[in-house]
């Protein structure tokens, strides 16, 4: 298969390497350090909530939630921010800038459950900001058909620094136990990093002129496009929520709770590793071809689930089928918008994508947590089974006929 | 990188590498710094005594989260602080139970077990977040509830496991979920279940806690020699028995989101319930401050604080401690 042949071998490497754009790389490493940052306060958020300020898990559920929504918002405004201006470096650069102001706020936030929301949904802002200028920035450094390398490779690298933060945190909670202000400081550190990258190495590509006049600037006025963003709603409305899936492992295998942190680094693990082959196979083969077998891979991780392995064997086909499902939709989705989105619209587009699917996983997650309570955790299982095959049959001539 | 000339590069280079320098440097100077702070935290916790008979013990939600006290006569006086770090606290007839965290690169949780001279005789490691603690009246019965939803809150199941420690034995049921439960005096059996919040009776052998399964929550009667629990009740949450044994204070779900629980009192022999004075949302185990009052911890804005509420549903809430949390009151 083509991807044991891209793991391990040093001159096939050095080749995917040339043929990306060095914006790219230098995108990929704003993202990684950014991610070692956000990944550290991730990590150790829930304990800094719970145990140090006494904070009972349902007040940070309910802190955590409630901004769900706003970031999917935030993410609209800023790609038409960055459409408008066509300064996308600078847009994502100011949500860049707040969620490192961010990271420090939560120092100056003490226990107080109103100043901790707000600094956590600034950091969402942040982060919903950056998203569409960023990934617009990469389809536009990018030859149009090596996309689907090009974000193989940022998401790579991008994963490579969400599992380096959670042992980033460790690290200085080892060298200062229960020193979560250090973890912060430190993390603010590595942010401010992430931008200074930015700035120095980061470029907007030039705006190739475009008849305006010709085409809508509203993305979703173009059909192939409001095809797309149908299709990836469908199938986002039939994803069972990563936390949901670990919470299935732990019951099937009955894991102790100290580990239970471990699981997303498998997912991460196999995420990191299938990214660059998932995405020149999307290159070769069709985007979308790609994007729909990711979620027949995730189709199979959830009958697994429900199937008769077990132990060790389970845990690993899962998360390896839970990252390889990422790995085959999530830079792949972004790669095949790429060619239906003109530079104008192209942030705003992606912004208008990435939203429709992530509203619908946040209603996935309430079907599916009512599914849970009402009929038992099998049958919830079950049905999102069903669900994801109807939707991947449904989705499948709809991507086709999005051109 | 791309752009530019290999001197524009060059410079470009040279001034990332310096920012990245003085970044380290601050970084690793905080660290060093917090390091350094630490080992003052475990001061000698001799100055408060578990028989002081009249005292109000609590987390004292500034200074780290210590147990703290005061007299009960004078709340606002000066607190004597210890340097126990309790996320929940109680005690009963000189035995305390304190849940703590151990702080390192992956905390771990404890109940520990403390004498009257506030010394640790025991302690039991705990599965995840601390929520409840409760002693029984004579000192002997120990039981605490912790969250273990793993690492996400907004996850749909927020799992908890409450456990029961007897001190006379020495055994520990690490989860009364082992329990038999009779559901409508029929045994029921769900993987769903979910218990917290137990009280225990004067006989150190019947307690009252919560059970929720298929999303509705009861009161449970149990006994811990027969190792069964029956269903009592539905929407009583977070019981708390009278030191007299007849009435149950409990948290009743509203519905409104924007109060979710409000304080109730249930009168065990005719199982008639009335609404407390205290008409803001109250999340925690309510304790008995005597056989006519309660009192609880009531998060306002940025601050927890404990209130005393009548328990006849007369009356208004007042403002007992200012940044305080898990009161008990020593007897």
């Amino acid at each position: 298969m083509y991807v044991s042949a891209g793991l391990g071998n040093a001159a096939r490497a050095m080749r995917v390497w040339r043929l990306v754009a060095p914006n790219i790389v230098a995108l990929g490493a704003v993202s990684l350090v950014t991610d070692v940052s956000s990944e550290m306060i991730t990590a150790v958020l829930p304990l800094y909530l719970v145990l140090s300020l006494g904070l009972t898990p349902l007040q940070f559920g309910v802190l955590d939630g409630m901004y769900a929504g706003v970031t999917a918002l935030i993410r609209l405004v800023g790609g038409r921010l960055a459409d408008r201006s066509q300064r996308h470096r600078l847009v994502a650069g100011l949500g860049y800038a707040l969620s490192a102001a961010c990271k420090l706020g939560l120092l100056v936030a003490g226990s107080s459950p109103v100043a901790l929301g707000a600094v956590l949904a600034a950091d969402r802002t942040g982060k919903g900001l950056r998203t569409a200028p960023r990934d617009a920035l990469i389809a536009a450094s990018s030859a149009p058909r090596d996309l689907g390398l090009s974000f193989g490779v940022h998401r790579t690298m991008d994963t490579a620094g969400a599992l380096a933060g959670p042992l980033a945190a460790f690290a200085v909670l080892w060298a200062a136990p229960g020193a979560y202000d250090a973890v912060f400081v430190v993390s603010c550190c590595v942010a401010v990093f992430g931008v200074v990258l930015l700035v120095a190495f980061v470029r907007d590509p030039p705006i190739r002129a475009l008849p305006r006049a010709a085409m809508s600037l509203r993305p979703l006025g173009r059909p192939g496009f409001a095809l797309m963003c149908l299709a990836a709603a469908l199938l986002g409305a039939c994803t069972i929520s990563d936390s949901f899936v670990y919470l299935l492992l732990q019951r099937r295998l009955g894991i102790a709770a100290g580990y239970f942190p471990l699981l997303p680094l498998g997912t991460a693990a196999s995420f990191l590793t299938l990214a660059v082959p998932f995405g020149r196979l999307a290159d070769r083969a069709g985007r979308r071809a790609v994007f729909i077998g990711g979620h027949v891979l995730l189709l199979g991780a959830y009958l697994l689930l429900r199937g008769p392995l077990a132990g060790a064997v389970l845990l690993t086909c899962v998360l390896t089928l839970h990252g390889a499902f990422y790995a085959a939709t999530d830079g792949v989705l972004m790669a095949a918008a790429g060619p239906l989105l003109p530079g104008p619209v192209r942030a705003s587009g992606m912004a208008v994508l990435q939203t429709a699917q992530a509203l619908a996983r946040l209603v996935s997650s309430v079907l599916i947590g009512a599914a849970w309570t009402a009929w038992g955790r099998p049958a919830a299982v079950t049905a999102a089974t069903a669900g994801l095959g109807v939707a991947i049959v449904a989705a499948w001539p709809l991507l086709r006929a999005a051109r | 990188m791309s752009a530019g000339g290999g001197a524009v590069g060059g410079r470009r280079a040279w001034v990332v590498l310096a920012a990245a320098a003085l970044l380290a440097l601050a970084a690793t100077a905080y660290v060093l710094r917090a390091a350094g702070r630490g080992g003052a935290a475990t001061a000698r916790p001799a100055a408060i005594r578990l028989d002081d008979r009249g005292r109000l013990l609590f987390r004292n939600a500034g200074s780290n989260g210590v147990l703290a006290s005061v007299p009960l006569v004078h709340p606002g006086g000066s607190r004597v602080l210890s340097g126990l770090n309790c996320v929940r606290v109680y005690a009963s007839a000189g035995t305390g139970v304190c849940l703590t965290v151990r702080r390192a690169a992956v905390p771990k949780i404890f109940a520990v077990i403390l004498d009257r001279g506030l010394h640790e005789v025991r302690r039991v490691q705990l599965p995840g977040a601390p929520s409840r603690a409760r002693v029984s009246p004579s000192g002997r019965m120990v039981s605490w509830t912790v969250f273990v939803s793993g690492d996400s809150y907004t996850s749909p199941d927020l799992s908890t496991r409450t456990g029961i420690l007897d001190m006379r034995t020495g055994r520990v049921i690490a989860s009364i979920e082992d329990l038999t439960l009779l559901k409508d005096g029929k045994p029921y059996r769900s993987p769903d279940v979910n218990y917290w919040g137990v009280t225990f009776a004067a006989d150190d052998d019947h307690f009252y806690a919560t059970v929720r399964t298929k999303g509705r929550t009861y009161l449970v009667e149990g006994d811990v020699a027969a190792r069964t629990m029956r269903t009592l009740r539905e929407n009583v949450e977070c019981p708390s028995l009278s030191p007299d044994g007849t009435r149950l204070v409990f948290k009743k779900a509203t519905g409104d989101p924007s109060r979710p629980w409000r304080l109730h009192v249930l009168e065990l022999r005719t199982m008639g319930e009335i609404a407390l004075a205290e008409t803001r949302s109250v999340d925690d185990q309510a304790v008995w401050l005597d056989d006519h009052t309660v009192m609880y911890g009531r998060l306002d804005g940025g601050t927890t604080d404990v209130w005393t509420v009548p328990a006849d549903g007369t009356g208004a809430p007042r403002l007992l401690l200012r940044n305080a949390f898990s009161p008990t009151v020593v007897r």
